[in-house]
């Protein structure tokens, strides 16, 4: 099943019942998968909207009216969803975005690429606040991801992006859905009307400054637990590793295979593979870093999660970078060559 | 003793931060009233705007949902399609609603989304201190159009609800006014008709309210009211723009 398709079924089965999407390539086939099968779920809901900020701000209004929704673009659509990321954190509600990242900046191409990384792991838009950030490198993590980015979103009542690119998205492998848990959510928030208890409201503007500081420390304690709860990497042959790759989605999956062909010519060369970029397993690459001194940051841009690397190490060992931007996608043979120069350098 | 006259229900006890001679507060006033009449403030979510009426839901005894600036009619359309039996309405102003929000708006609109809009229309972007609106008039002056508003640079007012009135997706639309007692008692009766409107799934309905903003008109309160009758009411005639259901 196309990967495309496939986070459109996940979030179905997660019991997505709201999507507002607006045409872009390379996720067209999502919007389209949602427009097919929304109409299956009960009380689901498709919009085509007429731009990718209506999208955001229909799922904020749904999201607040007590549905799990969700919205995807691509990177030049996911700049104009800005505004409305930056208010569901603000509201402290949940949502889930998806960004099939293409070549950038500007309309870029249709390619695939990780040029979003500091856009998706900074918050994105305006003020302080932070969104979870999932990082796929198959087409069954998207499905599993993807039922995982409702629940994380519930639980922190906080938007979730799922930070995948064209190749991701557009390519197909086999998949099994797994049962989705049972919704888990204050219902307390949810504005439906104020039946015969209280009015409430939902607002980002604060406009008392002491106030305004309180909510900004209290989002912060909430993205202090999740960074303690919620990171997650995966480990690839790094027992006996003198080299580390640091690279996630596509470029780890492409350095799975330049490490085979590294580990074949006798280079002990390991991936350590963030699935959450942010909150970003820097305590695993800093205790990695009491043993390997060499590190390979391999990203499709010209430099982004290096940064994050870097601070990991704190100064310790070695970073290196190599990355591909614009919607080149290198081999494992190519990155197996930079592997290679990279043992004899040291 | 009978008492005739009282708070709605559906404010709370606080008293508006507008200014002297404002039209918001009226409009509150007929909309709180209208939600009690018709008895729905248990199932009412309102949507307030960025704009002087940002922090509606101090007054407002009902549920309401900030929306980012302009996008009252998107995060509506959120709410109404996940509680399709509850009354959902935006309250926006010129800015917002036709400068800003022109496609949220125009779009809602067109797929005849079943939600109500309250549109404050007083020619001028009142919280931010008087800068030219969509629907200034040609010659008003304001912070941004210093010698008066030049169709040559600046453009022409804009006639949001007409433009509405061409969309088949559009069921009910009415220019009022608050600026003289028959004028609100015109208003109250159109604002409780459009939430009926959408209580019996009519479709998308649109009040134009043209409202005072002695302020950054710099008038007085008086002055405001003569100001719409004998001046905006000429670029904005009053009356019933659409009504399917006549």
């Amino acid at each position: 099943m196309q990967g495309n398709r496939v986070i459109g079924e996940a979030a179905i089965r997660a019991g997505c019942r709201f999507y507002a999407g607006y045409p872009i390539t390379p996720q067209n086939e999502l919007t389209e998968y949602m427009a097919d099968n929304m109409r299956r779920a009960k009380n689901g809901t498709f919009i085509q909207a007429e731009s990718e900020i209506a999208a955001i701000n229909m799922v904020l209004g749904a999201a607040a009216a007590g549905a799990r929704a969700m919205t995807s673009s691509s990177s030049p659509g996911i700049s104009l969803k800005q505004e409305g990321i930056s208010s569901l954190a603000a509201d402290e509600l949940p949502a889930v975005i998806v960004n099939i990242m293409r070549g950038g900046p500007g309309l870029g191409n249709i390619l695939p690429s990780q040029g979003d990384y500091f856009q998706a792991t900074r918050g994105g838009g305006h003020g302080d606040y932070r969104t979870i950030v999932l990082a796929p490198a198959s087409v069954q993590e998207l499905a599993d991801l993807t039922m995982d980015a409702f629940d994380l979103a519930d639980r922190y009542r906080n938007p979730v992006l799922i930070l995948a690119d064209g190749m991701m998205g557009q390519m197909s492998e086999p998949v099994e859905f797994s049962e989705p848990a049972p919704r888990q959510y204050p219902e307390s928030y949810v504005l439906n009307g104020r039946g015969k208890g209280k009015s409430r409201f939902i607002r980002g503007l604060i406009l008392d400054a002491i106030r305004m500081e309180e909510h900004n420390w209290k989002l912060y304690r909430k993205y202090q637990v999740i960074t303690q709860k919620e990171v997650r990497f995966e480990t690839f042959w790094t027992d006996d590793a003198e080299i580390l790759i640091v690279a996630y989605g596509t470029a780890a999956r492409i350095a799975k295979g330049a490490i085979k062909r590294s580990r074949e010519m006798g280079i002990p060369v390991g991936l350590i593979r963030p699935i959450t970029l942010w909150p970003f397993p820097m305590e695993v690459i800093r205790s990695f870093a009491e043993r390997v001194d060499n590190f390979l940051v391999f990203e499709m841009n010209t430099g982004q999660m290096v940064e994050d690397v870097q601070l990991a190490l704190g100064g310790i060992g070695k970073v290196q970078f190599y990355g591909r931007p614009g919607g080149v996608i290198p081999t494992p043979a190519e990155l197996a060559k930079v592997i290679a120069h990279h043992a004899r350098k040291k | 003793m009978k008492q005739v006259f009282s708070r709605p229900k559906s404010l709370k006890n606080s008293a508006f931060h507008y200014c002297g001679g404002c039209g918001h507060s009226i409009a509150h006033r007929l909309i709180a009233e209208s939600i009690d009449e018709l008895d729905i403030q248990d199932r009412i979510i309102g949507v307030p705007p960025a704009g002087c009426a940002v922090i509606a839901y101090n007054y407002f005894d009902i549920d309401m949902l900030e929306s980012p600036h302009g996008r009252g009619c998107a995060v509506a359309t959120g709410i109404k399609r996940v509680l399709p039996d509850r009354v959902v309405f935006s309250y926006q102003g010129d800015g917002d609603l036709a400068a800003i929000g022109t496609a949220e708006t125009f779009h809602a609109a067109n797929r005849g989304e079943n939600i109500t809009v309250i549109f404050i229309n007083n020619a001028v972007y009142g919280m931010t201190g008087g800068q030219m609106a969509p629907t200034t008039l040609l010659g008003q002056v304001s912070t941004t159009t210093p010698p008066g508003r030049s169709a040559l640079l600046d453009g022409h007012p804009v006639h949001f609800s007409e433009i509405l009135g061409q969309l088949p997706g559009t069921m009910y639309i009415e220019r009022c006014a608050v600026n003289t007692p028959s004028n609100i008692m015109k208003a109250k009766k159109a604002v409780k008709k459009a939430f009926q409107y959408q209580m019996d799934n009519v479709g998308f309905s649109l009040i134009e309210i043209l409202s005072q903003c002695p302020t950054n008109w710099k008038m007085s309160p008086l002055e405001s009211c003569r100001w719409v009758n004998e001046v905006l009411m000429k670029e904005f005639p009053l009356g019933i723009i659409k009504d399917s259901k006549r």
